[in-house]
């Protein structure tokens, strides 16, 4: 850490859907080089978090910076940094995996043997090549998830932003998209969300959890174990997770 | 650390991305067939059978063109249902608003899409105007203004069925609020109706706003067209209604996208 430059900032981020007060001022900085594993109980503004990061939603206070660049002010520019994998991997349907990967070169600039290049090395690098002519209706669940990971690739993006990346694939699949996550670490800053908390053990460098839209632990994989007594013998990040999201432990944070 | 900056496309570029997978889309789907069969059967019933194209010994096509309203009425409203309610309902409105393009981008390539592939629909009719100019010797500036109201009158429909297919997630709805709409806007131009206004408000007051709702219907431009004479006024009136429509567009995809 410490030198490396700050991918991923966000300063006082906050966000309503009327009564509601999803995201209460979230503060982050991800620089390159960080896997950051983002876990929370359902509703607690993960999804929100995430949207607001990659400007699908405008907070309603605070800031977000991406490599540098203010998400409000040159929206495109950032865009054009990130590659984001949305909750359940959206893709259309009645387009082939090479035909959907092919507008998303094209969105992001790429023409002729360039975008062939680009949309040949994202299939190689998630193993999509063998469906790439089929349509997305017809892939399994973790062809999909794939595809959409093929998406969010494909421009060698410096930040990754990937909505529960592992969410209903077999343990196979889940294993070969963790790897491909530590894979790609190196010189991005990547932030996956999940409830899968081996999952933040095996790939992240970094864990933040966040309940009723504020951050409640921010740490290493291994600090966050660290805060289980020794009493607890197994499964000792669910007891840390457990403590700090329960409602009662939420009550005391936000009082 | 490699450099972070990444190339964006121009504007028109951007949008020609849009446009061309919304086109290519219509394509992948049965919706382009039945579109295009049915509005081909329909324009050759209304033109031969009910507008008696043959019996009426003229050499135009006011037969053909005069149904145009009544079946974009509900024709339209097919094909602008899904554009927006589609993308929000299988949530790939999240993927197209962080790719690098802009809300308008998004809205502008859709709307030319969608006018597009109803204008392909209306140019597969061209054997109508052939008929008409081998059996007689008609009016082809007249023939070629009446093509531009029914692709302006088309394309204002489409441009009110996009707005609303961005209000909601289910197509039914859009399809049936879009045709309720394009009924009304095509209405308040019905003789009848003007008729109705003067009974309940005689004197000029009655007539002043007669006027003024005939000359907000489509109806009225549409017919002015049809007497083979570009009129700016009209043009204008349906460039107005698809700019300003777009423009709604653009607010309502913003405003909607996250629910």
């Amino acid at each position: 850490m410490g030198d490396d430059p700050i991918l991923i900032s966000a300063r006082g981020l906050e966000r309503r859907f009327g009564e509601i007060h999803a995201v209460r001022g979230i503060d982050l900085d991800v620089p390159a080089g960080q896997v950051l594993g983002f876990l929370g109980p359902n509703g607690a503004g993960k999804s929100t978090t995430m949207r607001m990061l990659t400007g699908f939603l405008e907070p309603s206070a605070g800031t977000v910076r991406i490599a540098g660049i203010d998400m409000a002010d040159s929206p495109l520019a950032a865009k054009a940094c990130i590659g984001y994998l949305p909750e359940g991997a959206p893709a259309y349907p009645d387009m082939t995996v090479e035909e959907f990967l092919r507008f998303i070169a094209k969105a992001r600039g790429y023409v002729g043997a360039e975008a062939t290049r680009r949309v040949d090395a994202a299939l190689d690098l998630v193993h999509l090549g063998r469906v790439r002519r089929q349509s997305i209706e017809t892939l399994s669940k973790g062809f999909k998830r794939r595809t959409g990971l093929a998406q969010a690739l494909l421009h060698d993006p410096s930040v990754l932003i990937l909505d529960e990346p592992t969410d209903g694939l077999d343990p196979n699949q889940k294993h070969e998209v963790r790897e491909l996550i530590r894979k790609l670490g190196g010189e991005r800053a990547i932030v996956l969300s999940t409830h899968i908390l081996e999952e933040v053990e095996a790939v992240c460098t970094r864990a933040v959890i966040i309940a009723s839209g504020r951050i409640v632990f921010d740490g290493t994989p291994q600090a966050m174990e660290a805060k289980a007594p020794a009493t607890v013998t197994r499964n000792r990040l669910d007891w840390v997770f457990r403590s700090l999201t329960s409602a009662s432990a939420v009550a005391e944070v936000t009082t | 650390m490699s450099a972070i900056e990444h190339a964006i496309p121009s504007g028109f570029r951007r949008t020609l991305c849009i446009f061309g997978r919304e086109f290519r889309g219509y394509f992948t789907t049965p919706l382009a067939g039945v579109f295009l069969v049915i509005f081909l059967f329909l324009t050759a019933f209304f033109t031969f059978n009910v507008g008696g194209l043959y019996e009426r010994d003229q050499a135009d096509l006011r037969p053909f063109f005069q149904f145009h309203p009544w079946l974009y009425l509900f024709l339209v409203p097919a094909v602008s249902m899904r554009l927006w309610a589609e993308e929000r309902r299988t949530g790939t409105i999240e993927l197209l608003t962080t790719l690098p393009f802009t809300t308008a981008n998004l809205v502008v390539g859709k709307f030319l899409a969608a006018w597009a592939f109803t204008t392909l629909a209306l140019l597969l009719t061209v054997p109508t105007w052939v008929t008409v100019s081998w059996l007689g010797d008609p009016d082809h500036g007249a023939i070629v203004v009446g093509y531009l109201a029914s692709a302006l009158l088309a394309g204002s429909f489409l441009a009110i069925g996009s707005v609303l297919s961005a209000l909601t997630k289910n197509q039914v709805i859009a399809f049936v609020i879009c045709a309720v709409v394009a009924f009304l806007v095509l209405l308040c131009g019905f003789p009848a109706v003007l008729d109705i206004v003067r009974g309940w408000m005689p004197g000029s007051a009655g007539d002043r706003l007669a006027v003024a709702l005939s000359s907000m219907s489509a109806l009225t431009h549409f017919d002015s067209l049809m007497r083979g004479v570009i009129d700016l006024r009209d043009v204008i009136y349906f460039g107005s209604v698809i700019i300003g429509c777009l423009y709604i567009n653009v607010l309502v995809v913003d405003w909607k996208k996250a629910d």
